[in-house]
């Protein structure tokens, strides 16, 4: 079966030609059209909108964002802030860039009407640090947006006030994580806070009710406002709603980002009729679906098991390429559609080593808080460094397996899963290459063997 | 502080944007860091005193973000990607091409020679369906294999004989 027809609604106008990103290209396509609709509905109608589309966080846990409106403390009396979080960094992820670089209005729009659902007179973008081009225009549009009196005090005479500002990051990956976020926006080390009692939506920025989004989902959001929570349930399946944006990176003919109605599209479908199959001569060996962090899947596999379709439950045999691309279905395979990231690696690569190459980046970005995670996940870059650098020895593997299973479950963020996972499904998925890599080094490598570490 | 005039302005600026100052330390360490080069001792006391912190406050964020940096780097910075996605199709080569021709090693604070460069071996820059992807200064350069490498490295070069 060939792959379905992308459907561009995001993306409508990234890379097209003559799009450009200031004000007067987005007002001639119909820009802010949208806000000036929704200032005239009630706020909760939209909250009500949102939650009815069943928009799941497009930042990688996929937590359904009406409910994550749903749970922001509207009676303490405090100002409710929220943050758009641009801190974009799980490797293979490259989505929200050219939303921010090609779009900014999508975003900002998306964001206004999301501050005017819920109420929020502040908000803040906060951007990776190493993009420092798109802070420059996130500025520009936003002082273009002010200046058209979209952004700021009183907007086009509505009694509503609200005003966006950029902040930079730097450098820091652990600026991902809601929390890490909000200390970072705060002027300090970006050190995860521990939940209960700091439930962003309760105690977040200054204490405050804060909601944080990712980019993507704001633009969702903006759609949804525009054709109603129904319509967007019509795209997708049910409980993957809308569409997903999918990067797809490494070993394919057309690695890029594409479109798509969530679920409609299989692994498959997606590398081979959409990326074009693996590079000539090469077949593919394995595959990360969502980030870096997502567990490993390996082609030849099978997964099996019983999975709800409408109101019965039916059996499935899916191999790699069979696993429908949304969240549910690569729950079940035991992985995770994280953040659309997919990162195709072909039989020239060892796996001892990409885990090397991932281990190394965890390790880099621990925040150092919690022992487990920082240790943990040093101790695993050096023994896989020490492996493909050094001395391998037999029993590497079972010990890189013992310091992962120690981490995740005792800290204080999701940085401890996320940094075990690759080696404890590296390990599982591929079990012969780790036990025999002392062996397998010892042969010399060929001259074109690609360097991971 | 020796900072330009328009540096001060938009420290002034971005202060206002926030209820508490504090929020203010990254926004006046990228400020100061642009205009001086790195983040000097003196700058920590400066941004801790403007933003009424103790000055480990500020030291203890400069020493947290891998862009800041406590020592003058070379006048232009390379950096290159080396995770999975780059390095699955040459983001190590890329690296190696920018060390050999500017004879230098990566690293952080390394710099060249001629004081030129410094080239730096970054995590993810988020455009892996581009890669190899490589950061100059604040330009992103996308699949930079060894040969644009080599051609980049010759415009820098360029431009830094126009300069003399």
């Amino acid at each position: 079966m060939s792959a379905p027809a992308q459907n561009r609604i995001i993306f409508k106008h990234i890379d097209e030609p003559d799009y450009t990103n200031d004000l007067a290209c987005y007002l001639k396509h119909g820009g802010y059209e949208v806000m000036k609709r929704s200032f005239q509905r009630q706020p909760q109608e939209l909250i009500d909108e949102v939650k009815k589309s069943g928009l799941r966080g497009r930042g990688g846990a996929g937590f359904p964002c009406g409910v994550k409106w749903g749970l922001v403390d509207r009676k303490s009396g405090k100002p409710i802030y929220l943050i758009v979080n641009a801190d974009e960094s799980e490797p293979g992820t490259f989505k929200d860039r050219y939303i921010m670089y090609q779009d900014p209005h999508q975003l900002i729009e998306g964001t206004i009407i999301s501050c005017f659902a819920n109420n929020v007179k502040q908000a803040y973008i906060y951007i990776r640090g190493e993009m420092a081009e798109g802070a420059r225009i996130l500025e520009k549009a936003i002082a273009e947006a002010r200046a058209a009196n979209f952004v700021g005090p009183n907007i086009l005479g509505s009694n509503y006030s609200c005003e966006i500002f950029v902040h930079r990051g730097a450098g820091a990956y652990i600026c991902g994580e809601e929390t890490g976020l909000i200390e970072s926006l705060e002027g300090k080390r970006a050190n995860p806070r521990i939940k209960p009692p700091y439930f962003p939506a309760v105690l977040g920025l200054y204490q405050c009710p804060t909601i944080v989004n990712n980019v993507e989902t704001l633009c969702h959001v903006k759609y949804i406002a525009e054709h109603g929570g129904e319509a967007f349930t019509k795209i997708g399946t049910p409980n993957n709603t809308g569409t997903r944006i999918f990067c797809v990176s490494g070993h394919v003919q057309r690695p890029g980002y594409y479109e798509f109605p969530a679920g409609t599209i299989t692994m498959g479908q997606l590398l081979y009729d959409v990326c074009g199959g693996p590079l000539p001569g090469r077949t593919f060996k394995a595959v990360i679906p969502g980030g870096s962090s997502a567990k490993v899947m390996r082609f030849g596999e099978r997964y099996k098991g019983k999975r709800k379709v409408g109101a019965d439950m039916v059996d499935y045999d899916w191999g790699v390429e069979d696993v429908p691309m949304d969240f549910d279905s690569l729950a079940m395979v035991g992985t995770m559609g994280g953040s659309g990231g997919v990162i195709v690696m072909d039989d020239s690569v060892n796996m001892v080593e990409a885990l090397a190459n991932i281990n190394a980046f965890y390790s880099h970005e621990s925040c150092g808080q919690c022992t487990p995670c920082r240790e943990g996940s040093l101790w695993m870059k050096k023994i896989s460094t020490r492996m493909v650098h050094g001395d391998a020895r037999p029993g590497d593997a079972a010990l890189l397996k013992s310091v992962a299973d120690q981490i995740p479950g005792r800290t204080i963020c999701a940085f401890g899963e996320a940094c075990s996972w690759p080696t404890q499904s590296f390990y599982l998925k591929f079990k012969d290459e780790f036990e025999t890599y002392h062996e397998t080094k010892k042969a010399p490598k060929p001259a074109d063997a690609t360097v991971l570490v | 502080m020796n900072l330009k005039p328009e540096t001060f302005q938009r420290i002034d600026e971005v202060i206002t944007h926030y209820p508490v100052k504090r929020s203010a330390t990254l926004p006046l360490l990228h400020l100061v860091q642009e205009d001086a080069g790195y983040i000097s001792d003196e700058a920590i006391d400066w941004v801790a005193k403007k933003l009424e912190l103790e000055p480990i406050n500020v030291l203890e964020v400069v020493t947290f973000y891998p862009m800041f940096k406590r020592k003058p780097i070379g006048r232009r910075h390379i950096k290159v990607c080396r995770t999975l996605s780059c390095a699955l199709v040459g983001g190590y080569k890329t690296c190696e091409t920018f060390e050999k021709e500017f004879n230098t090693h990566a690293g952080p604070t390394e710099v060249s020679p001629d004081g030129e460069v410094t080239v730096e071996f970054v995590e993810c820059l988020a455009s892996c369906g581009t890669a190899p992807v490589v950061l100059i200064d604040e330009t992103l350069h996308e699949k930079v294999d060894c040969a644009k490498a080599k051609q980049l490295s010759d415009q820098i070069k360029a431009e830094a004989a126009a300069r003399k």
